[in-house]
């Protein structure tokens, strides 16, 4: 049972209170309030409770997932969750009492330490709720540093993240935020980028790939953005970052990620992981927590979470963010992910991730009517264009057993035929072939 | 031996070029047969090259080095540490819900959408409130989320003259932060003697200008607000919304609805409230209910039935828009609709009822050693409050401290800000009468010790991995990454 007190416990317990009930501990609450009905349905035993949830989980339908738009599904070792999920782990609470929470203080340090290295940038947090929200607490730091007040967004943003975007800045005085569209090839139109910079804007968006997986050339994008006087953000993916060139290379300013294909199920969504990172002159300026070395009073080595005066439960309404919780037990699924694949385990998913992608786009384009929309480099997503509005094609894919993509219309205007395709390493060859052949038969 | 075993040796320190653990298939051609160089990166990452075996063993000798509620009582004032069922864990994993993908068509996911809809009732069912969004990702986002409903809600009454929130001073952190976040000016009021708001000085805080009142329900002092209706009343009256915080709703459930408090909007905890692991940090989840008037302008999109199936295509057009992507923290969310299938209204009721009864004994019980600062009954947690110059020169956190080498994790300490040298324990309601004995002959035998050996305390702790950390040194010449 839930509550383990027997009656005779209870009796102990108000005896030593000197009460009669436990009613009369509750004596401030407005007695003609106490006790409302709840008209809850009946309660279930575990076991009933067990074949209840594995009714409705076998009510989802299993489909072969070629959807990526945010969320990918990767192959997960069983040692992550294996780890994970020990309850040293699990059931810890945040890492305060540093003496006894080492072990989620160091797991948190290496999270930090593999992100930086991945991501080739200074220093990086604990983790937030998901990459939106990462995205959008480092934009806001760009507004504080730079005291600017237009946020340039690449028009092809993952619709959520702009909504997201519009969100946290909508109360941000005097804050505005500008596209800049893509051009033909599907990625940025830098001519365009160069006229919408200005003296005003804080930062911009690098979205790389960008939301039609394109990727974006970074170098000379962010050349421009500091001509500027603003700051680059950028926003990757860090499966990709296993082969592609990394937010430091090209002095990203911040840089984030949704970290949820670092080990983490797709859970509809939810939790993701969001990753942030930063060159170290911000560091001060970074949301949430961050883990670092200390040396315990016999000068041993020892983790701690520290540069707390950022944070809400010492600075209150002056802090960089009301962020408390985060995501600890992602970014540690993250962690024993890295850490079993390694340098050379992660280039071989990325170089997978690539091939299948293009394997795959390859044999869609070459199907009557449809074509592989953008010419400009992608990592393991695609737009086709189809004959046919792409939410009829998901329509009829979904009844053969595949899950298409996504569906670009609704987000993007005059793209009503255009379907964003996923490939990562856990489409085999057979599956690449089932999709072109369903498509092909429509 | 430790310096033989290294036992927090780093995994980039263990590392040795060319190990692994595990391996995929070759792709047949390099990226660059498909990628232009320019966009590759120049030289591989610098992460850990473990054997599996290697992995596992690194990641389970750090996980030794834990306190975790599964082994250890943690009297956590304000942070519910209590027992989260292990079922949830199991069942939340569900390969039929752990591999959907939040885009997948509608007609695949109706399992999903069930339990999202069924949890969203619930939570209206518990409350009171007229609807709920699951979509905040923590308890932080949650108030997050409610202050900017309320933001709307005034906007779209064109009532663009109230810029203030009114906080009390023994409000978590969060809620000043988040009212900043929110572009709202931040008005802090004192607490009154006894612990609760000061009426006078919410009063003369009120004004035409004042957007939302925040206030935690039992309070962070652990005491229920005796006058709650006729704050509400006038909060109220001056055109105000009232934020109920919902850190402590554990202590609520079953015992009072919000909503019959005049609460507008509320966030919940699902690892506080109901039962989802804290998981060293996270994953939360902070589901925002509402009052019909306010209701409207939640996020987007919220679970909807009709016409015999679960929808996320509701249409909302006076909604705030998005708080992150997709729609909230689903693993944790399912957890909480398994706790709340799992009991019915008299449990819930005694659940409360048994956090109450166990902060009340554990106060009686250290009576006369370690005082309550607001003395009389409290709700579901106490603070306590020391002087130092009675106790030797001994310090709260010398105590939490002194607690770790007994075996059980500390206080909440320092917290709130208002009770000097704050000890704030809270018991839940999942511990036995033996344990909560267990934790009071401690803190009695550490009473012992501060009067007979202080100094064994204040060099406490003595039995963990490292002893007393220096956390200004991490500060100084910060080291963030290897």
């Amino acid at each position: 049972m839930f509550i383990p007190h027997t009656s005779q416990d209870r009796e102990e317990m108000l005896k030593k209170i000197g009460v009669s009930s436990v009613k009369e501990l509750l004596a401030q609450i407005p007695q003609d309030l106490l006790y409302p009905a709840l008209d809850l349905p009946r309660a279930l035993t575990e076991q009933e409770l067990c074949a209840h949830m594995r009714e409705l989980a076998a009510r989802n339908k299993p489909l072969k997932n070629f959807i990526g738009a945010g969320i990918y599904e990767h192959f997960i070792p069983a040692a992550v969750h294996a780890l994970s999920s020990r309850g040293e782990f699990l059931t810890a609470y945040t890492p305060y009492q540093a003496e006894a929470s080492q072990g989620t203080l160091q797991t948190i340090y290496e999270f930090q330490s593999c992100i930086c290295s991945l991501l080739e940038m200074e220093v990086a947090t604990a983790s937030h709720y998901d990459g939106a929200t990462a995205l959008a607490e480092a934009v806001l730091a760009c507004l504080r540093i730079t005291g600017r007040k237009e946020v340039l967004i690449p028009a092809a943003l993952h619709p959520h993240y702009q909504q997201v975007l519009n969100t946290y800045l909508r109360h941000q005085e005097g804050v505005r935020i500008k596209q800049s569209p893509a051009g033909a090839d599907g990625s940025l139109d830098l001519d365009a980028l160069a006229k919408n910079l200005s003296a005003d804007t804080a930062c911009f968006v690098l979205a790389t790939p960008n939301f039609f997986g394109c990727l974006e050339k970074a170098e000379s994008i962010s050349a421009l953005v500091h001509q500027a006087g603003a700051l680059l953000t950028a926003l990757v993916q860090p499966i990709a970052l296993g082969i592609m060139q990394t937010p430091g290379s090209y002095q990203a300013d911040f840089a984030v990620a949704e970290g949820q294909p670092l080990g983490n199920a797709m859970n509809f969504g939810g939790p993701g992981l969001g990753i942030m990172a930063a060159k170290k002159i911000y560091m001060r300026q970074l949301p949430g927590r961050i883990v670092g070395i200390a040396k315990d009073k016999n000068g041993k080595r020892s983790f701690v979470l520290t540069l707390q005066a950022r944070e809400q439960h010492i600075r209150r309404e002056k802090a960089s963010s009301n962020i408390c919780s985060n995501e600890a037990l992602c970014a540690l699924n993250a962690v024993i992910y890295l850490t079993l694949l390694g340098p050379k385990g992660l280039q071989e998913v990325a170089e997978l991730n690539v091939e299948r992608a293009h394997q795959l786009a390859e044999m869609l384009g070459k199907i009557p009517g449809y074509r592989v929309k953008f010419t400009a480099p992608f990592f393991n997503e695609f737009v086709l264009e189809c004959p046919i509005p792409a939410k009829q094609v998901i329509k009829k894919l979904a009844k053969k057993g595949i899950s298409a993509g996504y569906a670009l219309g609704a987000d993007f205007k005059g793209m009503e035929n255009c379907l964003l395709v996923c490939a990562t390493e856990t489409k085999t060859a057979a599956d690449l072939q089932r999709y072109a052949d369903a498509l092909g038969g429509i | 031996m430790e310096t033989i075993l290294m036992h927090n040796q780093l995994s980039l320190e263990k590392s040795r070029p060319g190990r692994r653990g595990v391996q995929f298939e070759a792709a047949q051609k390099p990226a660059s047969a498909y990628l232009p160089e320019g966009y590759l990166r120049k030289t591989a990452p610098k992460l850990p090259e473990l054997s599996e075996f290697e992995t596992v063993r690194h990641f389970t000798k750090l996980s030794e080095l834990n306190y975790c509620l599964d082994g250890e009582f943690y009297p956590l004032g304000s942070c519910t540490m209590k027992y989260n069922p292990k079922a949830y864990d199991v069942l939340s994993a569900l390969d039929g819900f752990s591999q959907m993908h939040p885009f997948a068509p509608e007609t695949a996911v109706q399992g999903t959408l069930e339990a999202l809809y069924q949890f969203q009732e619930l939570l209206k069912k518990v409350t009171g409130l007229a609807a709920f969004t699951l979509q905040p990702a923590a308890g932080a986002q949650g108030e997050l989320t409610g202050i900017l409903t309320a933001r709307a809600y005034h906007d779209a009454r064109k009532d663009f003259k109230r810029t203030e929130v009114i906080v009390p001073d023994t409000a978590h952190g969060t809620n000043p932060a988040t009212a900043h976040m929110a572009g709202y000016t931040v008005i802090n009021i004192k607490s009154a003697a006894d612990g609760c708001v000061d009426k006078e000085a919410l009063q003369s805080a009120l004004s035409d200008r004042t957007a939302v009142v925040m206030l935690t329900v039992p309070n962070t002092v652990g005491l229920f607000e005796k006058d709650i209706r006729e704050i509400a009343d006038r909060v109220h009256k001056a055109g105000a919304l009232f934020y109920l915080d919902g850190a402590n709703f554990n202590a609520l459930a079953g015992i009072v609805k919000p909503a019959d408090l005049g609460a507008d909007l509320m966030h919940l905890n699902v690892h506080k409230s109901f039962a989802a692991p804290h998981g060293g940090g996270g994953p939360g989840a902070g589901p925002v209910g509402a009052a019909a008037h306010v209701a409207p302008f939640l996020p987007k999109p919220l679970v909807t039935y009709k016409n015999g199936k679960y929808t996320l295509t509701g249409k909302m057009p006076k909604s705030l828009g998005k708080m992150k992507a997709f729609y909230g923290n689903i693993a944790v969310c399912l957890r909480g609709y398994c706790y709340l299938r799992q009991f019915d209204g008299q449990t819930f009721k005694e659940i409360a009822e048994n956090a109450v009864l166990n902060a009340n004994y554990v106060r009686c019980c250290l009576k006369g050693k370690f005082n309550a600062f607001f003395d009389g009954i409290c709700m579901h947690e106490c603070v306590l409050s020391i002087n130092p110059s009675d106790m030797n020169g001994v310090h709260t956190s010398d105590i939490a401290k002194r607690l770790l080498d007994y075996g059980f994790y500390a206080p909440t300490i320092y917290f709130p800000l208002i009770v000097p040298e704050a000890m704030m324990v809270e018991p839940t309601e999942t511990e036995s009468k033996q344990m909560l004995d267990a934790f009071v002959a401690v803190m009695e035998k550490i009473y012992e010790e501060i009067k007979a050996n202080p100094q064994i305390v204040k060099d406490a702790p003595h039995s963990q991995c490292v002893g007393r950390i220096d956390e200004v040194s991490a500060a100084r010449e910060p080291n963030l990454r290897w």
